[in-house]
């Protein structure tokens, strides 16, 4: 489904992607885990759109799409949840989803879309008119993978769903994701929590300054005993 | 833009209050067909002045408040309107066109080339944020103007004098109104929409599909239009116009209208352009002070309403009860009844 090829990306002088290929399969959980600085989501960035790579190609359904702006690949049917939430603080929790589902001008859908969203996340229903910003961190990542459901993605990139959530949240978090995942979208998960990540995922990649270090299954990965020294505390 | 015309708001908030005082003037107006004189030139002179401060008012909300851009050009826009459309009524008014088309004719050509220059500037310099993009569009501001002072069919610094006295209370009335509504519906509209979720969280807008550069480009062009419209409208009420009435300073007064009124309220806007247009000519009697109580107000202001009058939020009567009942006696309660007062 998505097939990168030899990317690289700069800001300015610094190389933060030096040349990394990988693939998502439909129909499959795949997470790039790794340490902060190697360059996680400054991958999922450059597939949305939101950086251009300077080298290297990003095909997703056989399209390249590295050249693409971003408006066109949400078209296409990829949607990305970013680190940090990023909601609209000043609109409703409503609005929000609205503006999730901005380029879809089936109205009877998103009505269904958001019921959708707010049975994944019955916390959300309850405080539909509520201004995002005034949610608590966790709600707040449960609407930004809301709104990021809103546009009926094929592919879903999500930058660190767990950072800054308590433990519990942070399974309730993952175990929705594996509900998306079975209602059909594909996921690209990028995560600094790496037992969470391969826990629910089918491939993994190690990202490490820039390079991919390490590949293959999900189950593979958590026996390694490089990974699990270096990113799962023994 | 396409879009549905929506007034379900406008017809809750300001409408009453607008179309009151509207009415009230035209009833003057009607009076003095029969010889009754009820406002003089004066006052007339004012309630255009106010309505052409609501119009820039109103078209840089929608780019500074609405948007989330920081302008502090939008004076030249202003300039470009004004100068465009005088030196073409001044060129038509000798052919037999009549006032009534020549008039809108003359207007619509300023706004569109004000729209123009605003797609020059805006296209390389709306990549930029915050105090970067001030900072371009203020040396754009002034450009414009130094190529008018500079320019021959503008006059240079003398002035361009002998444009016709079209603008009088009817057409500032029609052009404020048609200028409120358009702007109204494009904030209410799905493109208003997504016009905030650039404000609110630019990366996110864009993430979620958002044309940003697109969107950002049309809010500037769309202002730029209403501030070169109002500027023609300004032009033909003065009769003379000269580089200095549309320097850095005009530009800082539109933008004190857009704070004050609160950044995305549209009625604030309105509201806020209407008491400053209207206080330092109340204030008249404290003769060289007034400045001083002016100035006074807009720090008190600030100090105690940061947020501006309104806030985000639109004007009406439900606002009005939320302020008053917390705490009485609290100044922006006052204000929300200036509209009718002027």
């Amino acid at each position: 489904m998505l097939e990168i090829k030899e990317m690289r990306v700069a800001y300015g002088a610094i190389k933060a992607l030096k040349g990394i290929s990988f693939s998502v399969n439909a129909g499959e959980i795949v997470t790039l885990i790794g340490a902060n600085g190697a360059g996680k989501s400054t991958t999922l960035k450059t597939i949305s759109g939101l950086l251009r790579p300077q080298s290297g190609s990003i095909i997703f359904e056989g399209r390249e799409i590295s050249t693409a702006p971003s408006y066109e690949i949400v078209s296409l049917g990829i949607s990305q949840v970013p680190e940090g939430r990023r909601i609209f603080p000043r609109q409703s929790v409503l609005e929000n989803l609205e503006l999730g589902a901005y380029q879809r001008k089936d109205y009877k859908g998103i009505k269904e879309d958001i019921q959708q969203v707010f049975s994944y996340f019955p916390r959300l229903a309850e405080r539909q008119n509520q201004l995002a910003g005034t949610l608590s961190g966790g709600e707040q990542q449960m609407l930004a993978i809301g709104r990021g459901l809103m546009s009926r993605p094929k592919l879903m990139l999500l930058d660190e769903p767990s950072m800054g959530l308590a433990p519990l949240l942070v399974q309730d978090i993952f175990r929705i994701i594996k509900e998306i995942n079975a209602n059909g979208a594909t996921i690209l998960l990028v995560e600094q929590n790496a037992n969470m990540a391969l826990s629910i995922a089918k491939k993994a990649y190690v990202l490490e300054t820039g390079k991919i270090v390490l590949s293959g299954s999900a189950e593979e990965l958590s026996r390694n005993e490089q990974v699990r020294k270096a990113y799962l505390g023994g | 833009m396409a879009m549905k015309i929506d007034v379900s708001g406008l017809k809750k908030y300001l409408l009453p209050a607008g179309l009151a005082f509207l009415l009230l003037i035209n009833l003057f107006l009607v009076l003095e067909f029969f010889g009754v004189e009820v406002i003089d030139r004066y006052v007339k002179g004012i309630l255009i002045l106010m309505q052409i401060n609501i119009i820039l008012a109103v078209s840089l909300n929608l780019i500074n408040g609405v948007t989330g851009m920081l302008s502090l050009g939008h004076a030249g826009f202003m300039a470009v309107g004004a100068y465009v459309s005088a030196i073409l009524s001044i060129f038509l008014s000798k052919s037999n066109l009549p006032e009534v088309l020549l008039f809108p004719l003359v207007l619509c050509a300023g706004g569109l080339a004000a729209a123009f220059i605003g797609m020059l500037i805006g296209v390389p310099t709306l990549r930029l944020r915050g105090d970067y993009l001030a900072i371009a569009t203020l040396g754009f501001g002034e450009i414009i103007r130094v190529v008018i002072l500079n320019l021959d069919i503008t006059k240079g610094a003398r002035g361009l004098p002998g444009i016709p006295n079209y603008t009088n209370l009817w057409w500032v009335e029609l052009f404020m109104v048609l200028s409120v509504l358009v702007i109204w519906n494009i904030i209410k509209s799905n493109h208003g929409r997504a016009l905030v979720s650039i404000r609110e969280n630019e990366i996110a807008a864009e993430a979620m599909g958002v044309h940003t550069t697109y969107y950002k480009v049309s809010a500037f062009v769309i202002g730029a239009f209403f501030a070169g419209l109002a500027g023609g409208l300004f032009a033909h009420y003065l009769g003379y116009i000269s580089p200095k009435s549309f320097d850095f300073m005009k530009s800082i007064e539109i933008l004190l209208m857009v704070v004050l009124g609160g950044l995305g309220s549209l009625t604030g806007s309105v509201i806020a352009a209407i008491v400053l247009t209207g206080l330092p000519e109340l204030l008249r009697f404290l003769q060289s002070y007034r400045m001083v109580i002016y100035s006074l107000t807009l720090v008190l202001l600030m100090l105690y309403r940061q947020e501006g009058l309104f806030g985000r939020d639109e004007a009406s009567a439900e606002l009005l009860r939320k302020w008053l009942t917390p705490r009485k006696k609290n100044h922006p309660g006052g204000e929300a009844g200036e509209p009718t007062e002027s």
